[in-house]
């Protein structure tokens, strides 16, 4: 018999400390749909999807109220278009993006992800064309998410995709600028990019994954946040042991749901992606956890040192809670979707240069980082290589979501909405790597990728 | 099938009997009870079996719910399964 304790534990993660299923994330393949005719090839998408993902939301909603936990989410995430797309014949994927768009709304999904390319180590016609698309597709399409993988451990770095990325994603936030440059919140370019994460905006399904997958995302900064109050002082085995056995929690918690999901929508569970996965609202906050460690603000020397526990003790406490753990697990550190972080940047304790060094020990990259409007697209190709090149040495994945925010200055604040937050405009550095970017080419695989 | 109902709230005459009330009204039969009192704050736990209960888990759950609101307490209804998930390996 569970005592009162345990129950009333539960009921407070959920009241207070924001424990939440971040999302239920359908993996589909839209391999089947591709067509010469791009028309024909887009009808053949919609119905996929919305055959698929029919009772995705209806689902998801009846579990959330039979247990009695939020499931903020649902989502869908597709092969990667540039796949799909390959077939037609036509020069704009922009009508996909559409498509995937409708798609996604007629199911109710909050987003649909996949409006990707794999480029690391070359990109084909489909892929250059996918890749020119993005700005228009995601400027005009309200829930379509966008990735492109540029580099890995065992291709190197595309550093012709780097230098078109950068001038991408000034070409999106310029569409975007009424909003703040909002598009670019859409955006994610990768390194090592997972073919499993439940997670946008860098969500897409694998050619390497079945025809259809159910994944989920669990989150609970709050409640690792609520537990380390309770070892104030004691040594970092102590805290690594109650970090693991929070995760484990939270994660059995996923478990659970991801396999009903799956069974009432007769669908193979994938993955449970044990994230920590900060929201704007207040006790929701991976900031806050390092600054709990000891830390006066998150930032400050020793947040690397922070963040690599709490990154390693999440994966450690979650991977015997689930049969398959997978995606991107460990944690977030999104800037502007983050209370702490956004108070740690606006306080200038929480730099680029710390973000970048940080991105080294946590689960994927530079996310949610807003960045002065008159920032070149060279120096943000640059900063995609920076960060590529340490998901490539470490064999993790990072990711870059910055936002160049048009007509923004360091120190004013751009407001997203929502989960997406709130982030202060962060300082770059002035000096150019124009004539490092425009080189163009490869950067060798590393000795790392020799493993056979 | 088993769930756990959690009454919580400001103490008053009554919360146990109009909870237990309603319940039998559904055909739900209880079978265990926790109850205390937190820093004047009434906490009740009870293990159901909805083996007979004519209605749906989300349907009780939102009569649940009115019928807290109506007397200022927070009652829920949530299936055995997440709290065994997280505290039983």
């Amino acid at each position: 018999m569970l005592s009162q304790n345990e129950i009333m534990q539960t009921i407070q993660m959920i009241d207070q400390q924001h424990l939440d299923v971040r999302t239920i994330t359908m993996g589909i393949s839209l391999l089947s749909c591709a067509h010469s005719d791009a028309e024909t090839a887009c009808g053949k998408i919609y119905d996929k999807i919305t055959r698929y993902a029919e009772k995705l939301v209806s689902t998801g909603e009846a579990i959330e109220k039979e247990f009695g936990i939020p499931i903020v989410n649902k989502r869908i995430s597709v092969t990667p278009i540039a796949l799909v797309a390959a077939a037609a014949e036509a020069e704009d994927y922009v009508p996909f993006a559409r498509t995937l768009d409708r798609a996604a709304k007629a199911c109710g999904v909050d987003f649909i992800g996949g409006f990707s390319a794999l480029v690391q180590k070359g990109m084909t016609d489909a892929d250059r064309k996918l890749i020119a698309s993005i700005p228009q597709a995601l400027a005009e399409t309200d829930i379509v998410c966008s990735s492109v993988n540029v580099g890995s451990t065992k291709a190197g770095i595309d550093m012709d995709a780097v230098a078109i990325m950068g001038r991408i994603i000034k070409e999106l936030a310029a569409r975007t600028a009424d909003r703040g440059g909002f598009g670019c919140a859409k955006l994610v370019v990768f390194c090592n990019a997972v073919e499993d994460n439940p997670f946008m905006a860098g969500a897409f399904h694998g050619v390497g994954e079945p025809e259809r997958v159910i994944n989920v995302g669990v989150s609970g900064p709050g409640v690792v946040h609520y537990a380390l109050q309770s070892v104030k002082g004691q040594p970092f085995d102590v805290v690594a042991e109650t970090i693991k056995k929070t995760a484990f929690r939270i994660t059995r918690m996923g478990q659970l749901v991801a396999q009903e999901a799956s069974r009432r929508l007769d669908t193979p569970f994938g993955i449970v992606d044990l994230s920590l996965a900060p929201t704007p609202a207040v006790g929701d906050s991976v900031a806050r956890i390092l600054e709990e460690m000891g830390l006066e603000v998150c930032g400050t020397h020793g947040t690397t040192a922070a963040l690599a526990l709490l990154n390693d003790a999440v994966k450690k406490g979650g991977v015997m809670a689930s049969s398959s753990v997978g995606g991107l697990s460990g944690a977030f550190i999104p800037v502007s979707e983050d209370e702490g972080m956004i108070a740690a940047a606006s306080s200038g304790a929480l730099t680029l240069d710390k973000l970048e060094a940080m991105t080294c020990v946590c689960s994927v990259g530079l996310d949610m980082i807003v960045v002065p409007g008159d920032t070149g697209a060279e120096t943000i190709s640059a900063i995609i290589a920076d960060e590529a090149a340490i998901g490539m040495v470490n064999a993790k994945t990072t990711a870059v979501r910055v936002i160049p925010a048009p007509g923004r200055k360091v120190g004013d604040m751009v407001e997203f909405g929502g989960l997406l937050g709130s982030g202060p405009v962060q300082a770059v550095h002035p000096f150019s790597s124009r004539d490092f970017v425009t080189r163009g080419g490869r950067i060798p695989a590393p000795m790392q990728s020799l493993k056979n | 099938m088993k769930a756990i109902v959690t009454v919580i709230g400001k103490d008053h005459v009554g919360i146990i009997a109009a909870v237990c009330a309603l319940l039998s009204g559904y055909d739900v039969n209880i079978l265990n009870i926790s109850q205390s009192i937190l820093q004047e704050y009434f906490v009740m736990v009870m293990l159901v079996d909805l083996t007979n209960c004519q209605s749906s888990v989300v349907e009780l759950g939102e009569k649940l719910d009115k019928a807290g609101q109506e007397r200022g307490l927070s009652i829920r209804i949530q299936r055995e399964d997440i709290f065994n998930a997280m505290h039983r390996i």
